[in-house]
């Protein structure tokens, strides 16, 4: 065999950019995701730093809104939720189950190009004018009262769909039809069965999303009155569909995280993840229940007061089966050998971030709690702990992971843990005092606010600039390291995973001969013999 | 008090409030506490078990599933019990509000107006005497709204096409922020006014001395004859519409055989969807108001009937 690889097959434009390895098509993902959390990162800076003051002394009202609405739009549809699974996922999924590619080569460059047509579509929107009605589309402002290109961006966002569905159906088929010999499921990885139970979800809630979207161009366009109270519309309607797709979408963008984690955790601690089934079983349950909670985030709107409890046991019940994972993967660290190597340091943040995110869930869960903080910068806090406390630092995390595979270089340890440190300092400054702000009321997506707010305003804005200095480090010191990096051996960490059974980086099909499985997965050694070889 | 205790607590000032308060007490309580154990055993776990430590590894947990059984069920047990007691103050804050002191609300881009029933508006406040529930009946005539005050733990939606009732009740005297939490458009963030509550003396003396224009329940039945409602519900007319006198309040008989309450919903359905709602054994004969009649007429047009039942406002 030559040492060729599939970065080093073929260097033309073409090559890349017609190419239908799974490989490659995550790289092209990486490329453009960068781009948008780039863009939405933009535009989070400049609200943080108009909110330092209580006035509008930067931006005025219009412009405000559009940039939280860009800042949300962008991050949630052109950011978290195609982040891990079509990054990560895409390059290490067939890897994962010895695969030498997807199940639909073609499909996955597909997906790719209409990801990137509606991403320019959103763009073009937003170039345009901006869009002012806040991700979340609510009517009948973004029907009969937004001045803005409301249809355009929706437009854009309808069409990124059928990339997820597209996705999601590729990595269904890729896992249940190209197993390795062997590789039953209850060996499969566990970020395989998070990946999985994603999918599922993206299969199923995005077309809800899809017809939302039409019906809110419609009625904008005709006025047929789907929505419109004064021709028998219903505002909360448009609502109803909207959260049907929007809360299973939350798990969309923190089922693959976890899954990363599973990796993590038992890479170093050099153990089996505590519980393995249970915790596989728990992303279906999470995926399942997970359709059922919409009416959340409706407490205060009018639905019936049944409909509100309804929706606020099931809320509770979704909580268990993440409760459960955060206790197996505490478990896992018992008795095992831990590494703090930069990817740990991210899964710990991750573990931490997580439970806080989580238990304010718990406070929105609660009716009566919620009707105050709903709303409110609690709400901010609370998902901003899940989303990006939680799905950013496991992207983070797991990208550091995988990055030896992906480019074959070794990163800098020292700047990738002080990158991770600095990351959880500035995140937990920025958010936390979000949830003291809510909890005294301060109402979300205000531009200017009553002047005793302003304290822990300051302080968020100031995390905020620490968190930003800290996300673009590793822009710098992964960059030089997949040009300049040490060479990487086949398995860097000493992980019996399949991925690392091949070189670094994978030659084209990925495995020189067919793999065969034979044993349970996270089979570290029992006394610990065999320790990272870098660290 | 042991608020007080707690920097950034202002503690809520309605009787529910209280409750609220105690919930949120509650929730962090337990959430600390589960923080607390959680990142005790990360730290110790992580300090023990380091790679490179000599300590014992061998008897490690191989069946797990009663440790697993048993924090499902805590974590159930705990949920429920949240669950519980989060629902129970949610149908106290929610419930049905007595039906005298009304005060009306209309939401629109970017104010709020409030009227009371001697005719007496606001812009962007709400002058109400302390310790006494104030029924709010709420309308927006544009996009959605929510009315909230973080004073009183206290926040509902307003829904064009629909009207909202909410009761409310201050124990202390002040001012407190009302603020619009629902994104509604460009000065979403400038739709803030604030309730005072007064004495109820100082707010007698206070409703006096602004001058009303004249109670809504008469400039009500002043836009009755204007829009020719009289001519058909005003008896004497050639077409048979149902009388309104008394109809406040009473069950409702409808020519698909239901019957509803007439409440405030249902007199504002009936002047824009007269055809939806057909009173047994009349003619669906009633001409819609649609686009004819602002939020605030509308009131003025449902207090006015409510007027006809002998009811206070
Ligand atoms: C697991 C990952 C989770 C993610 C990604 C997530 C994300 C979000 C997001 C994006 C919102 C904001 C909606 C808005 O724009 O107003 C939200 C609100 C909410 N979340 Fe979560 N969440 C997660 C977990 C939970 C859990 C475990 C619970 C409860 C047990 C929960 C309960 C709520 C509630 C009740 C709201 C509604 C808040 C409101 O608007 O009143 N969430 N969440
Ligand atoms: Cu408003």
């Amino acid at each position: 065999m030559s040492d060729k690889n599939y970065l080093t097959t073929d260097y033309t434009l073409r090559s890349w950019f017609l190419t239908t390895d799974h490989k490659r098509i995550a790289i092209l993902y990486f490329a453009s995701l960068i781009f948008f959390f780039f863009i939405g990162g933009a535009a989070a800076t400049a609200i943080r730093i108009e909110l330092a003051t209580p006035q509008a002394d930067l931006v005025s009202s219009d412009v405000y809104n559009r940039l939280f609405t860009m800042h949300g739009i962008i991050m949630v549809w052109f950011f978290l939720i195609p982040s891990i699974p079509n990054t990560l996922g895409n390059f290490v999924v067939p890897l994962m189950i010895g695969a030498r590619d997807l199940a639909f080569p073609r499909l996955n460059l597909m997906s790719w190009y209409i990801f990137m047509l509606g991403g320019c579509i959103t763009l073009f929107a937003i170039l345009a004018g901006g869009v002012d009605t806040g991700w979340t589309f609510y009517t009948p402002f973004s029907t009969l009262y937004s001045n803005s290109y409301v249809i355009v961006a929706a437009a854009g966002i309808f069409i990124a769909g059928f990339s997820s569905i597209l996705t999601g159906l590729n990595f269904i088929v890729t896992i249940h039809r190209l197993r390795a010999p062997g590789l039953t499921w209850y060996r499969l990885p566990l970020f395989l069965w998070s990946l999985y139970a994603t999918s599922v979800i993206l299969v199923l809630a995005t077309p809800v999303l899809a017809i939302t979207l039409l019906l809110m161009a419609t009625e904008r366009f005709f006025g047929v009155g789907i929505f419109d109270p004064r021709i028998g519309g219903d505002p909360l309607l448009f609502q109803h569909l909207f959260w049907f797709y929007s809360h299973p979408a939350v798990y969309i963008m923190i089922l693959p995280g976890m899954g990363v984690i599973n990796e993590l955790v038992s890479c170093f601690s050099r153990k089996q993840v505590f519980g393995y089934k249970f915790v596989a079983w728990c992303s279906l349950a999470i995926a399942a229940v997970g359709f059922l909670v919409w009416g959340h985030h409706m407490f205060v709107s009018g639905q019936s007061l049944i409909a509100s409890l309804v929706f606020s046991f099931m809320s509770f019940i979704v909580a268990v089966p993440s409760a459960i994972k955060v206790f197996n993967w505490t478990a896992t660290l018992h008795k095992g050998s831990i590494h703090f190597d930069a990817p740990m340091l991210y899964a710990l943040a991750f573990i931490g971030l997580f439970t806080i995110g989580g238990l304010t869930g718990l406070f929105l869960a609660c009716l009566a709690y919620d009707v105050h903080a709903t709303d409110t910068y609690f709400v901010v806090a609370h998902f901003h702990y899940i989303m990006v406390g939680g799905m950013v630092t496991a992207y983070f995390g797991g990208l550091h992971y995988w990055w030896p595979k992906i480019t074959g270089r070794l990163y800098s340890e020292y700047w990738a843990r002080t990158a991770a440190v600095l990351i959880f300092f500035g995140f937990n400054l920025t958010f936390f005092p979000q949830f003291i702000l809510g909890a005294e009321g301060m109402p979300r997506r205000y531009h200017v606010y009553p002047p005793e707010f302003q304290v822990w305003n300051v302080l968020s804005s100031g995390g905020a600039a620490i968190l930003a200095v800290a996300y673009l480090m590793p822009l710098f010191y992964l960059g030089y390291s997949a040009f300049f990096g040490r060479r990487a051996p086949a398995n860097p960490w000493n992980a019996p995973g399949l991925e690392w059974q091949t070189s670094s980086p994978p030659p084209e099909f990925n495995f020189a001969s067919q793999p065969v499985v034979t044993r349970a997965p996270y089979q570290y050694n029992e006394h610990f013999q065999a320790e990272p070889q870098n660290a | 008090m042991w608020r007080q205790w707690i920097p950034f607590w202002r503690p809520g000032l309605s009787p529910h409030s209280g409750d609220v308060d105690l919930l949120f007490a509650g929730l962090l309580i337990a959430s600390a506490l589960v923080l607390a154990l959680l990142f005790f055993l990360l730290v110790l776990f992580c300090a023990r078990y380091r790679a490179g430590n000599q300590i014992d590894r061998d008897h490690r947990v191989k069946k797990s599933w009663h440790w697993e059984v048993s924090w499902t069920a805590a974590s159930f047990v705990c949920f429920l019990g949240l669950f519980v007691w989060g629902a129970s103050v949610y149908f106290q804050i929610y419930r049905t509000p007595a039906d005298d002191n009304d005060v009306f609300v209309v939401a629109k881009q970017w104010m709020w107006k409030t009227q009371h029933p001697g005719g007496q508006s606001e812009i962007d406040a709400l002058h109400i005497p302390v310790k006494r529930p104030v029924r709010l009946v709420m309308a927006s005539q544009d996009v959605i709204h929510s009315f909230f005050i973080p004073a009183l733990r206290l926040k509902h939606d307003v829904v064009p096409g629909r009207y909202q009732d909410l009761e409310i009740e201050v124990d202390k005297p002040g001012h407190y922020h009302l603020f619009c939490a629902e994104y509604c458009g460009t000065d979403h963030s400038g739709m803030i006014g604030e309730i005072v509550a007064m004495e109820p003396a100082d707010f007698s003396n206070w409703l006096t001395q602004q001058a009303p224009s004249s109670p809504l329940a008469s400039e009500g039945g002043q836009l009755f004859r204007e829009l020719g409602c009289s001519g058909c519900h005003g008896g004497g007319g050639t077409i048979r519409a149902p009388p309104l006198e008394g109809v406040y309040g009473k069950p409702v008989p409808l020519s698909d055989g239901t019957t509803v309450i007439a409440d405030d919903k249902y007199i504002r359905d009936s002047i824009l969807m007269p055809r939806s709602q057909v009173v047994a054994s009349y003619q669906p004969l009633m001409p819609s108001f649609e686009g004819k009649v602002s939020e605030d007429q509308l009131l003025r047009l449902v207090i006015y009937i409510k007027s006809l039942a002998g009811h206070p406002s």
